[in-house]
């Protein structure tokens, strides 16, 4: 038999309903070997059983398993906060209050830090001083001191003459030219800055002269302080930038201590295009929603890995869809995810219980029992795994108006589930073979004033020939993240 | 040259779909537009594509486990 061609194996293979790197392997190991047409069928045929058998289980608990599986390699972090990570002198919060940090979806993280890279547009890599910023020392240097804020005793020696009360700036010339400042430039900030104040300027000594208004000690203390905030070079954030080579090229990679992405973007030299920050509602503000997803993954992963715990990339995938699901940052906790469960039990379960009961009393709130939380509170089967499997017969017999009654009155009641739904449930889509049938509907689903009898359900497994699916993911209002998920 | 947020490493392709593959997305998961993940009408990417509030935006992730996954999200009015 012919070998098959590579566009043969194309043609047959790329609209199977399968993930992009599946396929990719498969059309690779294909075009290797070298098939014919047969092989290749019975290929494909293997591979879609293989893949069905390593997706996830329809109605399970993919939610529990995510928190699971990131929580028992939490309990092994350390709960010591500071660490220099990889780069010398930066200080980055790691291991479990950084991990927290990310799922609590804090606006800021308490240590702050930028990976700045920088433009290659020349691609040179010599030192001549052609090479673009990011291959040149001198010239990656420059953009640092373009980021980082120069406050005035990074350049100058400031002394308080009580005496005269005045302060005196002496400042070095060599700190100042080597951070690329002018001296009339930052005594001008000076006097913009401080309007209140005398500023003596003189330009041959390098020496600013400061007098407060009022001849006061306290006001002489105040002018001190205010002298010392004031940013003269770079932005007001970023406390400090250090210069580093990558750990794998030769390219110049900035770290910043402090982040704002924002004032970044008009920086000449820098690449804005690999630019980040560890600050993931910065990201959200910035590059939008789907790149702060990409932010919350790869800053968890990266913290447990860290810590060398492998958590599959799953688990914290499902985490942070869920905590982007709105179109915005939601923290996993009570003021996010938890906190908006549509059932006051479910809420009440977590925190503060007792604002939650008294609050839904006093509006008269109804609990719809969907979720799975409030059903283990009241005592009932949850809606999770065969719990979920729910059928409606449907019967070709006419002759039996009871069955066909029961039938009806079910899909009004699910028409108004669905609207009640819960949102962050995460129960999974129901499939069911035809070995399922025992579970056809039982007596508590007849209308209230119809007895339900022995002769009625014997009709049921005698009139029952057909068996239809309800579509289930209509019916519960399941967000299809889950589905997406499986997918990927 | 402007720099544009989709260049960035970490920003997803988005694209705005209309008419036949809405129906065609919905009809293949069984849901109502609006149980679609949403996202905000002020989200940067959403100014830059020009997409409206209502419209559906097809989002082309490069995944680490399947190479490359379709999201969807409804845009939404901010406030919720």
């Amino acid at each position: 038999m012919a070998k098959m061609k590579d566009a043969e194996i194309q043609a047959m293979i790329q609209d199977l309903p399968l993930p992009k790197n599946i396929l990719k392997t498969m059309q690779a190991d294909a075009v290797s070997v070298g098939v014919t047409e047969k092989e290749m069928q019975e290929i494909i045929d293997r591979v879609m059983v293989g893949y069905k058998l390593s997706q996830i289980e329809a109605c399970d608990a993919a939610g529990v398993v995510a928190a699971q599986s990131i929580g028992e390699p939490g309990t092994q972090m350390t709960m010591r906060t500071f660490h220099y990570a990889g780069v010398a002198e930066i200080n980055v919060t790691l291991g479990l209050p950084r991990l927290i940090e990310i799922v609590d979806a804090r606006k800021i993280p308490s240590t702050p830090t930028m990976t700045i890279y920088l433009k290659n547009d020349s691609g040179l890599v010599d030192e001549d001083g052609k090479a673009d910023y990011a291959f040149d020392r001198d010239k990656a240097q420059s953009v640092a001191w373009d980021i980082e804020a120069t406050k005035i005793d990074h350049i100058a020696s400031v002394t308080t003459d009580l005496a005269q009360m005045k302060i005196v700036i002496n400042v070095n010339e060599k700190a100042m030219n080597k951070r690329h400042m002018v001296f009339m430039e930052i005594a001008e900030k000076f006097k913009e800055k401080i309007p209140d104040a005398m500023v003596e300027v003189s330009e041959e000594n390098f020496q600013i002269d400061l007098t407060p208004k009022d001849q006061r000690y306290r006001d002489l203390l105040q002018l001190t302080k205010k002298i010392n905030d004031i940013t003269l070079k770079g932005i007001e954030d970023i406390k400090r930038v250090v210069l580093r080579k990558g750990s794998d090229t030769e390219e110049y990679v900035l770290y910043t201590e402090g982040s704002a992405l924002k004032d970044i973007i008009s920086i000449p030299g820098v690449d804005m295009t690999r630019t980040t920050t560890n600050n993931v509602s910065e990201i959200f503000s910035v590059f939008g929603i789907e790149a702060a997803r990409n932010s919350i993954i790869t800053e968890a992963t990266n913290t447990l890995r860290e810590q060398g715990l492998n958590v599959d990339i799953r688990h914290i995938m499902l985490v942070a869809d869920l905590m982007t699901s709105d179109g915005e940052v939601k923290q996993i906790g009570r003021h996010g995810i938890s906190g908006e469960k549509a059932s006051v039990f479910a809420r009440a379960a977590f925190e503060v219980t007792v604002n939650h009961l008294l609050d839904a009393g006093m509006r008269g709130n109804v609990d719809e029992l969907q979720g799975v939380t409030e059903n283990v509170i009241v005592g009932q089967p949850i809606k999770m795994g065969t719990g979920d499997i729910r059928l409606i017969a449907r019967t070709i017999d006419s002759d039996n108006p009871n069955l066909v009654k029961s039938v009806e009155k079910k899909t009004v009641r699910t028409r108004s589930q669905k609207n009640a739904a819960d949102k962050a449930e995460l129960a999974g889509s129901v499939q069911v073979s035809k070995d399922d049938l025992i579970s056809v509907e039982t007596a508590d689903e007849v209308d209230d004033d119809e007895e339900w009898d022995d002769n009625v359900s014997m009709d049921i497994e005698e009139t029952v020939t057909e068996v239809v699916e309800e579509e289930p993911k209509k019916r519960r209002g399941r967000p299809p993240k889950a589905k997406a998920e499986d997918e990927e | 040259m402007t720099f544009k947020l989709l260049d960035h490493e970490s920003v997803p392709h988005h694209e705005i779909i209309e008419g036949e593959e809405v129906a065609v997305l919905l009809e293949k998961y069984a849901i109502d537009k609006e149980q679609l993940p949403k996202i905000r009408f002020d989200d940067p990417i959403v100014l830059e594509i020009g997409a409206k509030i209502g419209d559906v935006v097809k989002i082309s992730r490069k995944s680490q486990t399947a190479d490359e996954s379709f999201y969807y999200r409804l845009v939404i009015d901010a406030v919720v």
